[in-house]
């Protein structure tokens, strides 16, 4: 999955760096801090944005490329924080061969929104998920908490209309 | 040291404890196809190209991070091995944009090398001619095109052991794998420092140098143009390795043959330049030790560890002598002095220099590096490589030129100069004109052995009329950080300390001529190139700066003396703290 920066301001407050920060210096000397490190970052920050991440490379010394690399690596992390409508279209074996590569390819496209990132505005984010456990109404998108299933990519337009206010 | 017996297709030998097999088999004088290996830095067996037959094991193991044990038997061509080092070549390939003929790295490049070798005449996976490139290109000195990577990482590796600063790594995962720096940011905008070392460790096209040849054959073309070339210390130790000469020879004469015929105006030497800064900052060493200044003084030739100081250590700004690097003073000694004495304009001098380093090519725009009427100091600067490249292109043999010399006008140069090469040499150049000029009295010995070699970092004490003087010397920004730390700590207390951004120095700079895994594993660049400038410095009548007839009759007759008001104008510069990551100000690692 794509993770491309993200196009909305870092809201970060006080509060969140000082609790981030008091966190890394308890934990940094310990073998293998970094993943717990990342894992509390993104807990209070909801995503590890490039300030964030600069900020945990700056209290532990583990160059910026590398934490960037990690934060990359595993899907846990999220370099994009969640929009207000979350739009996730399931990739799994069911809902692919059903054709859910389309769908999203048409979410993709309605939204200017690339699977993994948000819309400039906040308001949209879109994801790329794994089994959602519907295959029965493959394929399968979920808006919010609002199951879509039995989807064709010409379905997408007009059901994104409706949280687009 | 415990000593294992193996035997490397058939071949006994005697290796010690810890050997990897491919150590055991180069041992035996065989090969074993590397592309991710690199001694020291980089033992990750990612590539695979290494998988070699050994007993006691169950199936292939890769030689190059593999351990020997007593009585293995290694067969590093057997039909297992070809086949499967074969395939990974296959598919590394189908990943890979071949466009091999009008690739900078064509006929030097390790994948291409080992194509040949295993007979790939056709790569049946993948479409890898519809790739398109992938450039990175936001720096003055470097190109890198993901589309022609391996992943082997020995770039992340350079960047980030001996040069610490690890401004490029690995990010995502699977296919979407790719060397990038954060967030793929511009390597503008990470704090790289130019240095070049990914450059030369890359087995491939994929990070290469700028190309600023046409620029230089643009202005050999130009009638208008007088046309001058220096050349840095280095370039001479290691330019004969374009042209099949052994590591570590000195083609100073056939390189001036070659500048001449190339058709540059004025053949000089940078080294000459090295003479001047050694007048100008022994004068501002002795200045600071006299007057209380900011001691320890850092030297300022190595544009890769500048670049580090502002962005990492701004602490340290004070600490720099204000000297130009060697190449910047050649260059407004060019438009200032020698147009004066040749009687040319300074705007129709157009001056190139030949670097071992690709930093060069960011320092030459920096501010504050155009002394003469507005005029950059130097026009355009090359990398050995490129240097290399003209020659070929100018189709001649450069085995068969004749010794030539530099023209005299700005090519005489003393021993001190040839050895800012090398890591410390520097430190001793500056030592063997202080201590005199300290002392008032001739050195007995000119050999500072305590700076030379190739450690990272090297520290001495000179009792020097009275007075300890403690210099340290560093090489490779790891071990700058290192140094710097200690004398943070207050561990250390230096007077004088010199840095040079690359390990081993100049002679093993970024813009030197690439050498393959399977040389540079098994030989150190570092130490052989750096003989042939010592060498040369032992055989030289002149071995001290300020003996130099050059250095006498410029300072007689244009600068007067060091330290002048004319010499700052020209020779001195400043420095400034920068941001690593512009756009996220004050932030720091």
């Amino acid at each position: 999955m794509p993770n491309m920066k993200t196009k909305v301001a870092f809201k970060g407050t006080p509060e969140q760096e000082a609790e981030l920060r008091k966190f890394i210096a308890e934990t940094k000397n310990e073998k293998g801090s970094t993943m717990p490190i990342l894992q509390k970052a993104q807990e209070i920050y909801g995503y590890l944005p490039e300030e964030v991440q600069v900020m945990i490379a700056e209290e532990t010394g583990i160059p910026l490329t590398e934490i960037y690399g990690i934060s990359t690596f595993y899907a846990q992390f999220a370099l994009n924080p969640k929009g207000q409508t979350r739009v996730s279209v399931c990739l799994g074996t069911a809902c692919y061969v059903k054709g859910s590569g389309d769908v999203l390819a048409k979410v993709v496209e309605t939204l200017g929104c690339e699977a993994g990132s948000i819309t400039a505005d906040g308001l949209f984010s879109v994801d790329a998920t794994r089994c959602v456990g519907a295959c029965g109404l493959a394929p399968v998108m979920t808006i919010n908490d609002e199951v879509y299933g039995r989807l064709v990519a010409a379905d997408v337009p007009g059901i994104l209309a409706k949280y687009q206010h | 040291m415990d000593m294992v017996n193996v035997k490397v297709n058939g071949i006994p030998v005697s290796v010690p404890a810890g050997s990897t097999v491919l150590e055991a088999a180069n041992a035996a004088g065989v090969d074993i196809p590397t592309l991710c290996y690199m001694k020291e830095i980089n033992a990750i067996g990612a590539c695979r190209m290494c998988m070699t037959e050994v007993s006691g094991a169950r199936g292939l193991v890769a030689a190059c991070v593999y351990p020997v044990a007593e009585g293995m038997e290694i067969n590093t061509n057997s039909q297992k091995a070809f086949e499967a080092r074969k395939m990974t070549l296959e598919l590394i390939l189908s990943n890979h944009r071949m466009e091999c003929l009008t690739c900078s790295r064509n006929q030097n490049c390790e994948l291409q090398k080992l194509a040949r070798e295993y007979g790939v005449d056709e790569v049946r996976f993948g479409d890898p001619k519809s790739l398109e490139p992938q450039i990175e290109c936001s720096t003055a000195h470097l190109i890198r095109d993901n589309s022609k990577c391996v992943l082997g990482r020995r770039c992340r590796a350079v960047c980030r052991y001996p040069l610490w600063v690890a401004v490029i790594g690995a990010s995502e995962r699977g296919f979407a794998t790719h060397i990038g720096s954060a967030f793929d940011r511009g390597l503008g905008e990470v704090g790289c420092v130019s240095c070049g070392q990914c450059i030369a460790v890359c087995p491939t096209g994929a990070l290469t140098e700028v190309d600023d040849t046409d620029k230089v054959w643009a202005a050999l073309a130009d009638p208008t143009k007088h046309v001058v070339v220096g050349t840095a210390p280095a370039v001479r130790a290691a330019l004969g390795e374009e042209f099949g000469y052994e590591i570590g020879t000195n083609v100073e004469g056939k390189m001036c043959a070659a500048l001449r015929r190339l058709g540059f105006d004025g053949v000089f030497d940078v080294n000459a330049a090295a003479d001047l800064t050694i007048m100008e900052e022994g004068n501002e060493f002795i200045e600071r030790v006299q007057n209380g200044g900011v001691l320890p003084m850092i030297t300022s030739c190595s544009p890769g560890w500048i670049r580090f100081c502002e962005q990492y250590y701004p602490e340290f700004i004070p600490n720099l002598s204000s000297c130009k690097s060697p190449q910047q003073m050649f260059g407004a000694m060019m438009k200032s002095y020698y147009a004066k004495q040749a009687g040319i304009d300074p705007k129709d001098i157009f001056v190139v220099t030949a670097m071992p380093c690709t930093a060069k090519k960011y320092e030459v725009r920096r501010e504050d590096q155009a002394a003469v009427d507005g005029l950059w100091d130097i026009d355009a600067t090359i990398t050995t490589r490129e240097l290399a490249k003209m020659i070929r292109k100018a189709g001649m043999n450069f085995n068969r030129l004749p010794d030539e010399t530099f023209d005299p006008a700005f090519g005489d140069f003393t021993g001190a100069g040839v050895i800012f090469g090398a890591t410390g040499g520097v430190m001793e150049a500056a030592l063997r004109t202080v201590v005199e000029k300290l002392t008032g009295k001739e050195l007995p010995k000119l050999d500072f052995t305590e700076v030379r070699g190739i450690a990272g970092i090297k520290e001495a004490e000179y009792d020097v009329a009275g007075m300890k003087v403690r210099v340290a010397v560093a090489s490779g920004l790891a071990n700058a950080k290192e140094l710097l730390e200690r004398v943070k700590r207050g561990e250390a207390n230096y007077h004088f300390i010199e840095i040079m951004g690359c390990p081993g120095g100049c002679v093993n700079g970024g813009g030197q001529p690439i050498q393959p895994g399977n040389i540079r594993n098994f030989v150190d660049l570092r130490a052989e190139r750096a003989k042939a400038l010592y060498s040369q410095d032992a055989s030289m009548a002149l071995r001290k700066s300020h003996e130099s007839p050059l250095m006498k009759k410029v300072y007689a007759e244009f600068l007067g003396e060091p330290g002048s008001h004319l010499a700052h104008e020209l020779l001195h510069t400043s420095y400034k703290e920068r941001s690593r990551y512009p756009g996220l100000d004050g932030e720091k690692r």
